[in-house]
C-alpha cells in the first residue's frame, strides 16, 4: 500500500463519517442543483449543444500541434509573449524569472486551478514576494492555509459562520451573519492589494487560437483588476484550453457558465487581446501567456482517453459525484478533485501513486451524464483501472484471487463445487477477509436452501 | 421465441427466487424459456478490478453458450450491462448474443409490450434505479409503468432514486467507508418515504440496503422487481 493510498483511505473516511461537513456539503450543491436545473432550461436543446461542444474540442484536440501554433503566432503579432512549459518547474522559473526582471514585489492572483497544479504560490512566497489570492473563495482557502476544495468553488465546504470565524481569526474583522458584510470585508483589504501589485496572475478558461487572445470567465470582476491593473499580466493556461474560433465562446460561454455554476453567462466575461497599446490608457504593459503541459501530451498520446483534455473544468461531474459528496475534495489530495480528477490525476502525476483513485468510485455514471463536454468519464475509470493491472500496479494477493476465480468460472462443475464452499463458510459465519469489510457495518444474507441451477435441475429437467 | 436465462452467478447462489420468479412471470406470459446450465458468471467482478482478459476468457464463453437464443433475459441491469455494453468493448465486436440480453423489465416492456403482467402487491414501495439500468441501459420508465400496473401497489417516489447506494462490486470491499455513507444517504431518503419496501431491478444493490436495513432494525424490506411481478 503507497503512502498515498493510505492517506487517502485516512481523510476519506475521516470526511465520510463528519456528518456536519457532508451536510454543509450537501446544501451547497443543493443549492447549485436547482440553479443548474433552471439554467438548463435555457438551452434549446442541450444534448446538441453537448454535441456540438464536443466535436468542436475533438477537432481541436486531436489537432492541438496547429491550433497552439497558430495561438502562438496571434499572440506575439498582438504584442505578447508566449512561453512553452513543458513541466510545472519550467511554469513557476519562468514566473520567477519575469518577477525578477520586473522587480516585482506583490503578485495578485485571479482564480486558476493551473497555478494549484503547480504549486506557484509556495515558489512566489519562498522568493519573497507577497502573493495574494484575489478571488474570495481563493482569499478564504489563502487565509486559512487551505487548498481548494472544488476547482469552480473552492471553499464549498464552509458555511456563513466558518468563513466570518476566518475572518475574525486571521483579519481581525468583527463577526458578522451577513454576505454582503464578509464580502465588504474582503473587498477593502483586496482594493488595497489590486493597487498596489506589479504583477497579476491568472488562468484562462479558453484560449482562442484565431484571436490569440485570453477567455476568462468569473463573477467577482477581480480577475479583471488582476490583468488590468498591473505592470505585467502572466496568463499561466493549459494547453488542452484551446479553442479553435472566436465564435466558438458563443457555446462555450454559456456551456461553461451554465455547467458550472447554472448562470446564463458568469457576471464577467473578459477577452484579452493583449498588452496595452499605443495611445490605450490602461492596461499592462507585458502580456505573456505560459502555455503549461505539465503530463498533458501523455494523456494526448493515448487516442482512448485523449477526449478527457476535452475537459472545461467547469466542476459538474463533482457536484453530481456520491463519493465527492461524502468524502469531499481535500480527501483526494488531488488538484482535480471528483472524476475528472480520478480520470487525469494517474496520467498526469505518477501513474502508480495515483492509482487508487480510478478504483474510489462505484462506476455510477452520473459524472458522464452531466459532463457537458460528453466525456465517458466513468468508463475512462474502468480504461485506468485496465492500465493499472496491465502494468502490475495490482498486488499480488488480488491477481491469485482473480486467476482463481477465473479458473472456477470457466467450468461448471467447478462453479458449483467453489459455490458450496462459499456457501459453507457463510453458513459456519466465515465471512472472510474478503467480504469483512462490507459485514463490519452490514448483514450479509443468509444463504438459501438451494442454488437456481439446482432448483432448476430438480423442478425442470426435461419440462 | 425460445428465450434463454441469464441467472447471473450472485442471483444463483444468493437470491434463486429473484430466478424463479422471473420464471414465473415469463411462463404467466406464455414464454418459453430454457436454462443453459453451462452459464456461470459474466465477468463483471474481474472487468470491474481492470482484469480485462479474465473477463474476455468469460465473455467469449457467454457469447458460445447464448450464441443461438432468440432472447436472454437477466434479472440484474448490471450483468446486462456488462453483456450488451462492454462485451462489444472486450471482444473488438458485438454478437448475435451480447445485442439480444435484455434485463427483465426491459425485456417485458420494450420486448414484449407488456406492462400488465397481473401482479398483486398491496404494499406502499419505492424504487430505487440502479445505476447501471438507469445509465448503461437507460431503463427510467420501463420499471414504474410495471409497477404503475401491479394491483394494489402504491409506488411513492424518493427524493434520492438516481442516487447510487454504494455498492460498485469490489467499490464495496476496497473502500468500506465512502460505501457506507453512500448506504446512509440512500437509506435515509428510503426513510423518508414511508415505504414498506423498496424495490429494484438489482439484486446488488438491494443486498447493500438490505444489510444496512437489517443491520439497524428498520421496518423496511427489499424486494426484486421480479418478485413484486411474481405476486398474486
Amino acid at each position: 500500500m503507497t503512502p498515498t493510498l493510505r492517506q487517502f483511505e485516512h481523510d476519506a473516511t475521516a470526511m465520510a463519517d463528519d456528518l456536519r461537513l457532508r451536510a454543509v456539503i450537501q446544501k451547497n450543491i443543493g443549492t447549485y442543483d436547482i440553479a443548474v436545473a433552471k439554467g438548463r432550461t435555457r438551452f434549446a436543446d442541450w444534448q446538441n449543444a453537448r454535441s456540438r461542444a464536443a466535436a468542436a474540442k475533438w477537432e481541436t484536440i486531436n489537432h492541438l500541434d496547429r491550433y497552439l501554433e497558430q495561438f502562438e503566432r496571434n499572440v506575439l503579432a498582438n504584442g505578447g509573449h508566449v512561453f512553452w512549459a513543458e513541466t510545472a518547474q519550467d511554469a513557476r522559473e519562468h514566473v520567477l524569472q519575469l518577477a525578477r526582471r520586473h522587480g516585482v514585489l506583490k503578485v495578485v492572483k485571479s482564480k486558476s486551478m493551473t497555478t494549484e497544479e503547480i504549486h506557484l504560490n509556495d515558489a512566489l512566497q519562498e522568493a519573497g514576494i507577497h502573493t495574494v489570492e484575489t478571488d474570495l473563495g481563493e482569499y478564504i482557502c489563502q487565509l486559512r492555509g487551505e487548498h481548494p476544495y472544488h476547482i469552480v468553488t473552492p471553499v464549498m465546504h464552509l458555511s456563513k459562520a466558518d468563513i466570518a470565524r476566518t475572518f475574525q481569526e486571521k483579519l481581525g474583522a468583527p463577526l458578522t451573519d451577513s454576505a454582503e458584510e464578509l464580502t465588504m470585508i474582503a473587498r477593502a483589504k483586496l482594493r488595497h492589494e489590486f493597487l498596489t501589485a506589479d504583477m497579476g496572475i491568472t488562468g484562462g478558461n479558453f484560449a482562442i487560437a484565431d484571436t490569440g487572445m485570453i477567455a476568462l470567465t468569473e463573477n467577482e470582476g477581480n480577475a479583471r483588476l488582476t490583468f488590468s491593473m498591473p505592470r505585467v499580466h502572466v496568463a499561466i493556461v493549459g494547453i488542452e484550453k484551446l479553442i479553435p474560433r472566436f465564435e466558438d465562446l458563443a457555446l462555450f460561454w454559456p456551456l461553461l457558465a451554465d455547467s458550472g455554476t447554472g448562470q446564463a453567462l458568469t457576471a464577467y466575461s473578459s477577452l484579452i487581446g493583449g498588452p496595452r497599446q499605443e495611445r490605450e490608457a490602461d492596461g499592462p504593459r507585458e502580456f505573456h501567456v505560459i502555455l503549461l503541459d505539465n503530463g498533458r501530451t501523455r494523456l494526448l498520446a493515448d487516442a482512448e482517453q485523449r477526449d478527457a483534455l476535452h475537459c472545461i473544468r467547469c466542476g459538474a461531474c463533482l457536484n453530481v459525484c456520491p463519493v465527492y459528496k461524502n468524502i469531499g475534495g481535500h480527501a483526494y489530495g488531488t488538484t482535480y478533485q471528483g472524476p475528472i480528477g480520478s480520470v487525469i490525476t494517474p496520467h498526469l502525476r505518477d501513474a502508480r501513486e495515483w492509482s487508487h483513485l480510478p478504483y474510489a468510485s462505484s462506476l455510477c455514471g452520473a459524472c458522464t451524464d452531466v459532463c457537458p463536454l460528453r466525456i465517458e468519464l466513468h468508463h475512462h475509470l474502468l480504461h485506468n483501472r485496465r492500465n493499472a493491472v496491465r502494468r502490475r500496479f495490482d498486488n499480488v494477493v488480488q491477481r491469485f484471487i482473480f486467476r482463481a476465480w477465473l479458473c472456477a468460472m470457466q467450468s461448471p462443475a467447478r462453479y458449483a463445487i467453489a459455490a458450496k464452499l462459499g456457501v459453507l463458510a457463510l453458513r459456519l459465519g466465515w465471512a472472510g477477509p474478503l467480504l469483512k469489510p462490507w459485514t463490519d457495518r452490514r448483514d450479509f444474507p443468509a444463504p438459501p436452501k438451494q442454488s437456481f441451477r439446482d432448483y432448476w435441475r430438480k423442478h425442470e429437467r426435461g419440462a | 421465441m425460445r428465450v434463454a436465462l441469464f441467472i447471473p452467478c450472485f442471483i444463483d447462489q444468493l437470491y434463486p427466487n429473484v430466478g424463479i420468479a422471473m420464471v414465473t412471470v415469463l411462463r404467466r406470459l406464455k414464454v418459453d424459456v430454457y436454462y443453459p446450465a453451462e452459464q456461470t458468471c459474466c465477468g463483471q467482478p474481474a472487468f470491474n478490478t481492470g482484469y480485462w482478459d479474465e473477463a474476455r476468457a468469460l465473455a467469449r464463453r457467454y457469447v458460445d453458450i447464448f450464441a443461438d437464443a432468440d432472447a436472454i433475459v437477466s434479472p440484474s441491469g448490471s450483468c446486462t450491462a456488462m453483456v450488451r455494453n462492454f462485451y462489444p468493448e472486450l471482444l473488438g465486436k458485438a454478437t448475435n448474443a451480447t445485442v439480444h440480453t435484455y434485463e427483465f423489465a426491459e425485456f417485458l416492456v420494450k420486448r414484449l409490450g407488456v406492462t400488465d403482467v397481473g401482479a398483486r402487491f398491496p404494499q406502499r414501495v419505492t424504487y430505487h434505479d440502479s445505476c447501471h439500468a438507469l445509465r448503461e441501459l437507460r431503463l427510467k420508465d420501463e420499471p414504474r409503468q410495471l409497477l404503475r400496473k401491479v394491483q394494489g401497489l402504491e409506488l411513492v417516489e424518493m427524493d434520492q432514486a438516481e442516487t447510487c447506494c454504494g455498492f460498485g462490486g469490489t467499490f464495496a470491499v476496497k473502500f468500506p467507508m465512502i460505501s457506507y455513507a453512500m448506504d446512509d444517504v440512500k437509506v435515509t431518503s428510503i426513510q423518508k418515504t414511508g415505504a414498506q419496501y423498496v424495490v429494484s431491478t438489482d439484486s446488488s444493490c438491494l443486498m447493500q440496503i438490505d444489510g444496512y436495513l437489517r443491520r439497524v432494525n428498520l421496518p423496511i424490506k427489499t424486494i426484486s422487481l421480479a418478485e413484486v411481478l411474481a405476486s398474486t
